[in-house]
């Protein structure tokens, strides 16, 4: 604004950035937040290889956990970890390891991590991945209907959408295992079934118990971004050109509201992840999540460790990708600005 | 009604619902304007100036209550529906608004906003839309104006969104522009080289305009006849050009008198005493009385009528008759403010 | 701005007078209500009980309402409703706890890192984004992993996972009051920092961090109860909300849904007081400023 107001209109130049140079901002941004996410993904290693040194005890102590074990198996969990290694070099070779895909070898299955995580991958990603499509699907239909529609009906879905979002994952889950698997028997209550439809015919239930609050609390974000497009300035332009509502729905409302809703609505769906851990211990999906709680019960550290990088990693990325996608698609956003 | 009028006002009265109660924002407020002639809205914020334009535009919030007649080309425009109020809105008035930037769709470019009525309204196809948008771009003094096309409206300074708008307005070729304050927003040097694009832009389409401003001597030297509002009234009417000069109501002596000349060198400007009230807060009688220097206790009874005041214009002061003439003269009638 | 759009914003600050001298509005002050419903029950509620939460007492398995046991009893034929009193205090305790350490934390880190600005500003962002980027639930699964089950060890590490959710907020609030003209004069009047911080800024902004403070207790809530409830929070045989809809669901399976449902009802309408109360607040502090 204020460079170009002060020179004189009609002789200032057109000065979009030429081809190049904005294409150099686009890489010079890109770059900057790929740099902060390996930053945050490299405190996050940190933080998840350092806690084995928080806990209470020497590290050895901690991982046998005062089990009877072999000294064969004590040697080799020594090897894993080289506890006899200065710290530092311990921190890179874990890390290298992970970078690889080997995140050490369980202590109770005595089995590689990365092939005990391979086997309950699946469950945990159908999981997400339908709820994410729940979330975006009724939330926004939900929301966009309630704020192109004023009245009594919007009113009261908003109400609803305001108790639901109170509901946490578990109580939905708890709630829909007793109304649709327990008294009307629609759907299975535990499992994650055998693959293929009868996968997704059991995931309906934990999708739509993880889904819920969030299904809510897009739709009412995306009802007050219509809400508030719709009684912009802009629309009163368009409505002043003599535009059809639907054209200025498509073209002004919706596309406007779009943006910043989807950027949220994505970062909600990265937020599904933490939630899917209940969710699977609710419905015994045999998951990570599943996975986790039961590793963090028998005190199987590399495991604990292996699947909290994971689950954090895949937060962060989606994140970073969201928010990208979000700085690079919408042009109100001045990529110059240093995101905070 | 004359035969000639392309626009005819007819005792509008407009009340919106405010915090649960209908406040009144306009007040019998009746005017003609006829083809190709702009007409200038003159009064202070919260007057009725925008508030008659947006009811002409039939732009008013929902659950306003409005009466008396608003007449385009002889059809009253309360009485349109659905299609035919988005013809009329489409082809027949075109409305500039103050502030450019917030009334352009930030995430469109500046090309869409220029030819979506084009391609929607008159299904003009969208290389024809596009030239034609060029074309109106140098019209109104754009230089590069493929290059525009493809920008934001946040690329753009104010001065040149304004102008943006201004050909968007006369893109349909409308019989009526209505400007809503357009250079208001803009700085000093700006507001001169819109207004003088605005302007030549009416009168080689022959459009009609309604021109609302604050300033005098704006509208005196852009519209042929200017109105001025005070509290949701049309308080005097009367030709551009002498408002200035020959003002015919207290109102609009006092506002004369409170702005610098060139000619005249005034040690310290007087101002208006009071407040402005808006329609809803008036009292009883005259509405600008309780800041009138020439106010009597006949003012405060009942509510001045509009009278003629000779071929020059009207006048809603019951004084006027005799004061004629003399309003800027009775100089130190006017309190002055002291620092 | 158009006269109309002027207009307007005149109308809605006059909606919103009117919202603020009647406070809360209705909605507000039902949740108000409810919350010191909730409260009091908590904190004089378990020393009324007249039966032992945990008494154990497997003849009476599942027992519906009588005049012995209000709510009926559980798999183990302890009293319903003396567990879910009892059960409100670590429900309630646990999220107030967090709530108190985050706040107390992110707005000293927030505000110190306004008022220094440079490195240390920068240094605390990043610090925050990289805890941002652990979800508080997982964090607290990490430390119980770590330190044990148990409530200690989660709600240290929530109060840490909640820190930049308060020390955000705080920051952006800060930085644009600390950019207001009445923060420059105050400095060329050689008032100290801490002082225009502390005594200036902080109060301000004390709206928004109370309104966001009351909507982290509602996350805190569900995140502390969700942990007890996939076992590894509050450890039986302690009462606790989010246990009880754990050890409910395999009544639900027999046909004995009481005990999740109760538990589930009293986390739901807590938490959703608590949200419409956030929410008044936030509209508050949002009309004030």
């Amino acid at each position: 604004m204020s460079a170009q107001d002060a020179a004189p209109a009609s002789t200032t130049t057109p000065k979009p950035a030429p081809r190049g140079e904005s294409g150099k901002a686009v890489a010079k941004f890109v770059a900057q937040r790929v740099a902060g996410l390996l930053a945050t993904l490299f405190v996050a290693s940190l933080v998840v290889f350092g806690s084995l040194y928080l806990a209470p005890g020497n590290p050895l102590t901690f991982l046998t956990h005062g089990r009877s074990m072999t000294p064969d198996a004590i040697t080799q969990l020594k090897a894993q970890y080289h506890l006899d290694d200065p710290l530092w070099m311990q921190y890179l070779r874990w890390l290298g390891g992970v970078l690889h895909g080997d995140f050490g070898t369980s202590i109770i299955y005595n089995q590689p991590v990365g092939a005990l995580l391979e086997t309950r991958m699946q469950s945990t990603l159908l999981l997400v991945v339908m709820a994410a499509v729940m979330v975006l699907v009724f939330g926004l239909a939900i929301g966009v209907f309630a704020g192109l529609k004023p009245g009594f009906l919007s009113r009261s879905v908003m109400a609803v959408a305001t108790a639901t979002m109170a509901v946490p994952t578990f109580v939905a889950a708890v709630i829909l295992i007793l109304v649709f698997a327990v008294n009307l028997g629609w759907f299975p209550v535990f499992g994650a079934g055998s693959p293929g439809l009868d996968a997704v015919y059991h995931m309906v239930l934990p999708a739509l118990g993880l889904a819920l609050a969030s299904v809510a609390f897009v739709a009412r974000l995306s009802q007050a971004a219509i809400r508030q497009e719709l009684s912009s300035d802009h629309v009163q332009t368009a409505i002043s050109r003599g535009l059809a509502r639907r054209f200025i729905v498509r073209r002004h409302v919706i596309r406007n509201a779009a943006m910043p809703v989807l950027t949220v609505a994505g970062l909600t769906i990265a937020g599904l992840i933490a939630g899917s851990v209940v969710v699977e211990q609710v419905f015994q999906l045999g998951g990570f999540g599943q996975f986790l709680v039961s590793s963090v019960q028998q005190k199987d550290f590399p495991v604990v460790q292996a699947i909290c990088m994971v689950y954090v990693a895949s937060f962060i990325v989606l994140n970073t990708v969201i928010d990208l996608l979000y700085s690079l698609l919408d042009p109100r956003v001045s990529l110059g600005r240093t995101a905070s | 009604m004359t035969a000639m009028s392309l626009l005819s006002v007819d005792s509008l009265t407009v009340k919106l619902p405010v915090a649960g109660e209908m406040r009144t924002v306009l007040k019998d407020v009746s005017f003609e304007l006829e083809p190709g002639k702009a007409l200038g809205l003159v009064g202070e914020s919260g007057s009725g100036k925008s508030m008659t334009v947006r009811t002409i535009a039939r732009l008013l919030p929902p659950g306003a209550d409005v009466t008396g007649h608003v007449r385009f080309d002889g059809t009253e425009v309360f009485d349109l529906r659905g299609e035919a109020l988005r013809k009329y809105r489409a082809g027949d008035v075109s409305m500039i608004f103050q502030d450019a930037r917030a009334h352009t769709n930030p995430v469109r470019r500046i090309g869409d906003f220029l030819t979506e009525a084009l391609c929607t309204n008159q299904r003009m196809p969208k290389k024809q839309a596009e030239a034609r948008a060029v074309e109106l771009l140098a019209e109104v003094g754009i230089h590069n104006p493929e290059q525009r096309l493809r920008q934001y409206p946040h690329e753009l300074s104010g001065g040149l969104l304004q102008r943006v708008m201004i050909a968007a307005a006369v893109a349909v070729k409308p019989r009526l522009i209505l400007a809503d304050e357009p250079t208001t927003a803009l700085d000093v040097t700006t507001q001169a080289e819109v207004m003088v694009i605005l302007k030549r832009m009416q009168s080689e389409y022959g459009m009609a305009m309604l021109f609302i401003t604050h300033d005098l001597e704006l509208a005196s030297s852009v519209c042929d006849d200017t109105i001025v509002f005070y509290a949701g009234q049309v308080v005097e009417r009367q030709q551009a050009s002498r408002l200035h000069r020959d003002p015919l109501h207290p109102y609009t002596a006092a506002l004369v008198r409170a702005r610098p000349e060139i000619e005249r060198r005034a040690g310290r400007l007087p101002a208006l005493p009071g407040h402005p009230t808006t329609a809803y807060e008036a009292p009883d009688g005259c509405a600008f009385a309780p800041r009138c220097a020439f106010a009597q206790d006949a003012c405060r009874v009942s509510v001045p009528p509009l009278l003629r005041i000779g071929e020059q214009g009207d006048s809603r002061c019951v004084r006027m008759p005799e004061l004629h003439g003399s309003l800027l003269a009775a100089a130190g009638t006017t309190q002055e403010v002291t620092p | 701005m158009t006269a109309l759009a002027a207009e307007g914003r005149m109308v809605a600050r006059t909606a919103r007078r009117m919202r603020r001298t009647g406070a809360l509005g209705l909605s507000g002050w039902t949740a108000v209500g409810a919350l010191v419903l909730i409260v009091l029950i908590a904190a004089v509620g378990p020393l009324l009980n007249s039966v032992d939460p945990n008494a154990v007492s497997l003849s009476e398995a599942y027992q519906n309402p009588s005049a012995a046991h209000l709510l009926g009893t559980d798999a183990n034929g302890r009293d319903l409703f003396a567990r879910l009193v009892d059960g409100s205090r670590t429900a309630l305790t646990g999220p107030f706890l967090v709530v108190l350490v985050s706040t107390i934390l992110g707005t000293s880190l927030a505000l110190a890192a306004v008022w220094f600005g440079g490195w240390f500003d920068q240094v605390s962002v990043r610090v925050m984004d990289a805890v941002f980027a652990f979800p508080g639930l997982l964090l607290a699964i990490l430390a119980t992993a770590l330190f044990g089950s148990g409530l200690t060890a989660a709600v240290a590490a929530l109060s840490i996972a909640y820190i930049p959710y308060i020390g955000r907020i705080v920051r952006s609030a800060a930085l644009r009051e600390r950019n207001l003209p009445y923060v420059a004069a105050l400095r060329v009047q050689g008032v100290h920092g801490v002082l225009i911080s502390l005594k200036h800024i902080l109060p301000n902004i004390s709206g928004l961090i109370v309104a966001n403070a009351t909507l982290a207790f509602g996350f805190a809530l569900m995140d502390l109860a969700g942990l007890s409830f996939i076992g590894l929070g509050v450890q039986a045989p302690t009462p606790d909300w989010g246990a009880m809809v754990g050890t409910g669901m395999s009544g639900i399976l027999q046909g004995f849904p009481d005990e999740a449902l109760f538990a589930s009802a009293l986390i739901v309408i807590t938490v959703a007081a608590v949200n419409v109360l956030g929410d008044r607040l936030t509209e508050r502090s949002e009309a004030l400023s």
